[in-house]
């Protein structure tokens, strides 16, 4: 075995490569929870993101395009989720499902002459000398922009969920949607937009898939990302701190399982590879041991229709 | 719950009458694939062959597919289904699907079932493979000759026969060539996960390897070896966009020939269960051109092994070798009989580490 070729620089580097894409969905689908609507397409939305992205990016040249072009494309597909479920009263779980199917196919049938091409190379932090420091550069000052927008959009989501009235409304329309109501707030005009915004969160770690981590087009190249992410809004239990902790954790792991085997540690993959679910299994546990906590953190109208009676 | 009896019942009929109306005019052939046809890797190939029958064989026969099936049971429901469809010849084409396979083939002893890289067989269960190993004993002897860090990455799937057997085949012919050279293997345990795929390749180029190999099906490690300027090979197709400078050769799967065969049999009425393991002689393994990088010389005796494996006169395991634990495997000039090959589970002597369990 030789550890020394193992640089723990290298490994957090890498590993906040691979969390990037499901940390964006991940937050995304915690604000849309958070309004009390359970939109499992989030493999769907990260899917359709990573081709608009990746098809804007190309025709362009530029990848900040490509990303943009992400986010609408993301909440484009998560708007007839919206009005499915909002106007026609569709069940969330369904609808979410058929929005997964429906993106993985819809991307595949976009990105048919895509395949084989190589998108226009993404930036990186470069601050002269501050960039160079060894260690602390590396770690902190030199990463590709998106890590750092994606860091910065959960602090503002923590910001507008915990200190702002805006927040304050969503999570009362994911608590107690009657009570919301007959406080005159539009119930469902709140939780389309946050649909929406958890669609271009998806639709964004889907083109950081395409555009940064792998970085090319594949079909199905998401390959099960969208399912991390809600398991993780859940490993979470709807905080939004915790995101970073989880995301950074799964993608930590599969980032050192794989380093590991490269230096020649005799692992057991399959258990390494099973813990991030076993954990949130756990948490899932724990939460719905203790029913005081599970009512502090789940929100209580989630996944339930909102009907306006009167 | 008696409404749904009818509509069973209806459904029954419907499909009993779909399948007589078929049954004397075209061959009806059905895909099932692991991973989406447009992976540009191993289900891309599979459906070029099924492409393949559609043009040797015209209208004498309909063709479908189902792409992305998992290996668990949902892979018996697709192929139940096919079967009740009127489907004459079902081609499953992923190693996990062999148990459902068989399950399937016992309900329907008229479908013709053709399962590749297995190694279960029925009366209406054909297997096929092809001799990979011939393809990595040409690319692993490129890759000892290329290596200037005398580190070649190998990004493993899961640990089947098929993919030890590749992983001892590159070592053995890379060895050769380099005595120096060693093998760093990560499992990923996966066919097809594009990001997982790249950060393995990632990991093993942050280690020292300067040549990735790989038994996955995706072509996203050549993408990385692309940026990093490294050189990797061409898994199942030959992924030369997705790496211009990154790629050195490529293992090419064909299955065309051998597929448009087994159609023609079930047309004739010749069909009958066989074993098929076809290597570079009849083509259904063929090797990409070589790049330009690779030294003149090295073309040479790389060309040199892959006419020798086509005409016999060479074998990928041929002794004196030494199984990992020193133990005597193969005597001088003894080869390896096609016994063991298909049940390969251990590494030969100098690789490092263990096969995982």
């Amino acid at each position: 075995m030789d550890f020394s070729a193992l640089s723990p620089v290298a490994l957090i580097v890498s590993l906040m490569v691979a969390a990037t894409p499901i940390l964006l969905a991940a937050i995304g689908e915690l604000v849309v929870e958070k309004s009390g609507v359970l939109n499992l397409g989030v493999e769907g939305m990260m899917i359709i993101g990573a081709i608009c992205g990746f098809i804007v990016a190309v025709e362009t040249g530029s990848p900040w395009l490509g990303f943009l072009a992400a986010m609408a494309g993301g909440a484009a597909i998560s708007f007839i989720f919206a009005i499915l479920t909002q106007y026609m009263l569709t069940n969330q779980v369904a609808t979410g499902l058929a929005l997964t199917l429906f993106g993985l196919g819809f991307a595949a049938l976009l990105g048919h002459s895509y395949a084989g091409i190589k998108p226009p190379k993404f930036g990186k932090l470069d601050i002269p000398f501050i960039s160079d420091i060894p260690v602390i550069g590396e770690l902190v000052f030199s990463h590709d922009y998106m890590i750092y927008i994606s860091l910065a959009i959960i602090a503002g989501v923590w910001y507008f969920l915990t200190r702002t009235r805006g927040g304050l409304v969503l999570r009362a329309a994911g608590e107690n949607h009657d009570a919301a109501h007959a406080l005159g707030y539009k119930v469902i005009r709140i939780r389309i937009m946050a649909i929406l915004f958890g669609g271009a969160m998806a639709g964004l770690g889907g083109a950081y898939l395409s555009l940064v981590r792998v970085p090319q087009w594949t079909e199905g190249m998401t390959a099960g990302a969208g399912w991390i992410a809600l398991a993780l809004v859940v490993f979470a239990s709807w905080k939004p701190w915790r995101i970073i902790l989880g995301a950074y954790l799964f993608g930590g792991i599969t980032v050192l399982q794989l380093n590991l085997q490269a230096a020649g540690a005799n692992i057991p993959v399959a258990y390494l590879s099973m813990t991030p679910y076993l954990v949130t299994i756990i948490v899932l546990v724990i939460m719905s041991a203790d029913k005081k906590r599970a009512s502090l953190n789940a929100p209580a109208c989630l996944g339930r229709i909102f009907h306006a009676s009167n | 719950m008696k409404l749904f009896k009818t509509l069973l019942a209806g459904a029954a009929i419907a499909v009993g009458l779909t399948g007589a109306a078929s049954a004397g005019e075209k061959l009806k052939v059905g895909f099932i694939y692991v991973g989406p046809t447009g992976d540009f890797g191993w289900s891309y190939e599979h459906d070029q062959g099924r492409l393949a029958i559609e043009a040797a064989l015209g209208d004498k026969v309909e063709t479908t597919y189902v792409e992305s099936v998992p290996e668990s049971a949902d892979s018996e429901r697709v192929m139940t289904q096919m079967a009740l469809s009127g489907t004459d010849l079902i081609f499953a084409t992923s190693f996990n699907y062999m148990d459902h396979v068989l399950n399937v083939a016992k309900k329907f002893p008229n479908v013709k079932f053709e399962h590749a890289t297995g190694f279960k067989r029925a009366d209406n269960v054909s297997t096929y493979s092809a001799r990979f190993y011939e393809g990595r004993t040409v690319i692993g002897h490129i890759a000892g000759n290329m290596t200037e860090t005398n580190t070649i990455g190998y990004i493993a799937s899961y640990p089947i026969p098929e993919v030890i057997r590749g992983i001892n085949s590159a070592y053995i012919a890379a060895k050769k060539v380099n005595p120096d050279v060693k093998m760093k293997i990560v499992w990923v345990f996966s066919w097809f996960d594009p990001g997982k795929e790249a950060d393995a390749a990632t990991a093993l180029i942050s280690q020292g390897a300067d040549i990735i190999m790989q038994h996955t099906d995706s072509p996203a490690a050549m993408t990385i070896a692309e940026e990093k300027g490294i050189y990797a090979f061409g898994q199942a197709s030959d992924m030369a966009q997705f790496g211009p400078n990154a790629r050195l050769s490529a293992i090419i799967d064909n299955w065309g020939p051998y597929y448009v065969a087994r159609a023609q049999a079930a047309i004739d009425g010749t069909w009958t269960s066989t074993d098929t393991w076809d290597g570079i002689k009849p083509g259904m393994v063929g090797i990409g051109a070589f790049s330009d990088k690779i030294p003149a010389d090295v073309q040479a005796s790389a060309t040199a092994i892959k006419d020798a494996l086509s005409a016999g006169t060479m074998h990928s395991f041929t002794g004196p070798l030494n199984k990992q634990d020193g133990s005597v495997w193969l005597k001088d000039g003894e080869t390896a009989d096609d016994g063991t090959l298909a049940g390969m589970n251990f590494y030969v002597e100098g690789i490092d580490g263990e096969v995982p369990q």
